[in-house]
């Protein structure tokens, strides 16, 4: 499981994008739940690369559904340095 | 289980867009009566959305050498470059483009979207990297998933950005970065100057796709690259013969010793026929013409800066400061008034490309408009015109200087 704190980091980069001020959880999906379109997944994971200086490559996308996937993939990628 | 039932939100956009008289996902050209002019529904029309840039559809010595390599070698190669669909005149093009390069070495492929596919997924192997633009082609992606190499994707034509990603890439990793010229949807020039040099910094090879800057950027025409002067950081070059060279087709060009042993290894070049043989003298002849087409490319840029100016005055939110190539690309507020935009701007007889998200950025809505250098100057003012009515018209309001 992710660290809460890379989890509360992730919620603050998509509060901008809530447009439907969907209560955010570890489990809410991009796609269904938060509505964002696949290009705006991609500019969000940018975002993410910037605020913890990593590279979550495109190839990763299709397996990060939820905001946790996300979140347990940035822990893993900043762990291996 | 329907399979096509995960399409229906894409068939739900579709049908909600109140398209009544035309629609610009299914146009049909009745007749070319010029590089532009057509029939679309019975009217005539001007044609300011073909990417024909540099009008060559009709160059007199490109049709004449397509239809004598009808006579002379018939409809098509019916085979792979690999096996037997490499004729002299596939030998030669390749010559006659790496000549106007100024490279060594060429690779012909039978689409624009098949080059950059087999350059890229070749180029992307298992433990390399590949860094792209946000704002890159279909083309470009799809040759991303298709090879098996990591792919980091920088924010469009940022290079701080960039460079902040090449950074955190492992230092001794194969590393490919990959950028256009001219951005084929908002017309826009890439940084290329500073985008290549960052990249060679961080000893990356280099690929610039010049599909839409080929003809008319640069002294020669080679496009963006050329006209920065960083020719000499560019890898590989992709283009195609679809725009400036007004038929169909794709080519890769590079001074690597080893270049050739991408015609081994490059699934879209091998398992596909090869170009016929009439579109290989076509696109030889019309290469020609563009290396010594002065004329053409300062007319083109007189078309493209006078409706850019033209479509400004009048009020018109435009994509770019000033006309940066022959895409000239009008910013609409939303789906709704883009289609009505669209439509009744046909039925005024100007045909220009509806462009929206997916494959523009920032879910923008767009009248992409590309001009032609054999658009009279007449027919410029009377786009420019046509566009003014039809905002009249459809309640689009302009906010004049």
């Amino acid at each position: 499981m992710a660290k809460a704190e890379t989890i509360e980091k992730i919620y603050e980069l998509i509060e901008p994008l809530n447009k439907k001020g969907i209560e955010l959880g570890p489990d809410v999906t991009f796609a269904s739940d938060l509505e964002l379109d696949s290009l705006t997944v991609m500019d969000l994971v940018a975002e993410i690369e910037d605020e913890f200086d990593i590279v979550l490559p495109l190839n990763l996308l299709p397996d990060l559904e939820t905001i946790v996937h996300v979140a347990d993939a940035v822990d893993k990628i900043v762990d291996e340095g | 289980m329907d399979l096509l039932d995960k399409f229906d939100a894409v068939a739900n956009l579709k049908a909600s867009l109140p398209f009544k008289e035309a629609d610009p996902f299914t146009v049909v050209m009745e007749e070319i009566i010029s590089e532009t002019e057509a029939v679309i529904n019975g009217r005539r029309t001007i044609l300011a959305g073909t990417n024909n840039y540099m009008g060559m559809t009709f160059h007199d010595e490109a049709v004449q050498a397509a239809k004598q390599a009808l006579d002379d070698f018939g409809t098509g190669t019916t085979g792979s470059r690999s096996l037997n669909g490499t004729y002299a005149s596939h030998k030669k093009l390749e010559e006659t483009i790496a000549d106007f390069y100024g490279m060594k070495h060429c690779m012909v492929f039978s689409t624009g979207y098949q080059a950059n596919l087999g350059m890229i997924s070749a180029l992307g192997g298992k433990d390399d990297y590949i860094i792209i633009d946000a704002d890159s082609h279909a083309s470009i992606y799809d040759g991303c998933s298709m090879s098996n190499a990591t792919i980091v994707r920088f924010k469009h034509n940022d290079v701080d950005n960039m460079e902040r990603r090449l950074r955190r890439l492992p230092e001794d990793a194969g590393k490919l970065v990959v950028i256009e010229g001219i951005y084929s949807m908002l017309g826009d020039a890439a940084p290329v100057k500073e985008l290549l040099e960052v990249a060679k910094k961080y000893g990356c090879m280099t690929l610039v796709d010049e599909a839409h800057s080929m003809g008319f950027c640069g002294e020669n025409g080679r496009g963006v690259a050329e006209e920065l002067g960083v020719e000499h950081l560019v890898d590989f070059y992709v283009g195609t013969f679809s725009k400036s060279v007004g038929t169909v087709g794709g080519f890769a060009v590079s001074n690597h010793p080893k270049f050739d042993v991408l015609r081994f290894v490059s699934r879209p070049y091998i398992f596909t026929a090869s170009p016929p043989p009439s579109v290989v003298a076509s696109a030889t002849k019309a290469i020609e013409a563009i290396k010594h087409g002065g004329n053409r490319r300062a007319h083109l840029w007189e078309n493209a800066r006078r409706l850019h100016a033209g479509l400004k005055k009048a009020g018109f939110n435009l994509c770019t400061d000033k006309a940066e190539s022959p895409i000239i690309a009008v910013h609409l507020p939303d789906a709704m008034i883009s289609t009505k935009f669209w439509e009744q701007l046909i039925m005024e007889g100007v045909y220009v490309n509806m462009a929206a998200p997916p494959a523009t950025p920032a879910g923008m809505f767009l009248m992409r408009v590309s001009v032609c250098a054999q658009h009279s100057t007449e027919q410029i003012d009377e786009i420019i015109k046509r566009f003014r009515t039809t905002a009249e018209k459809v309640g689009l309001e302009l906010k004049p200087e």
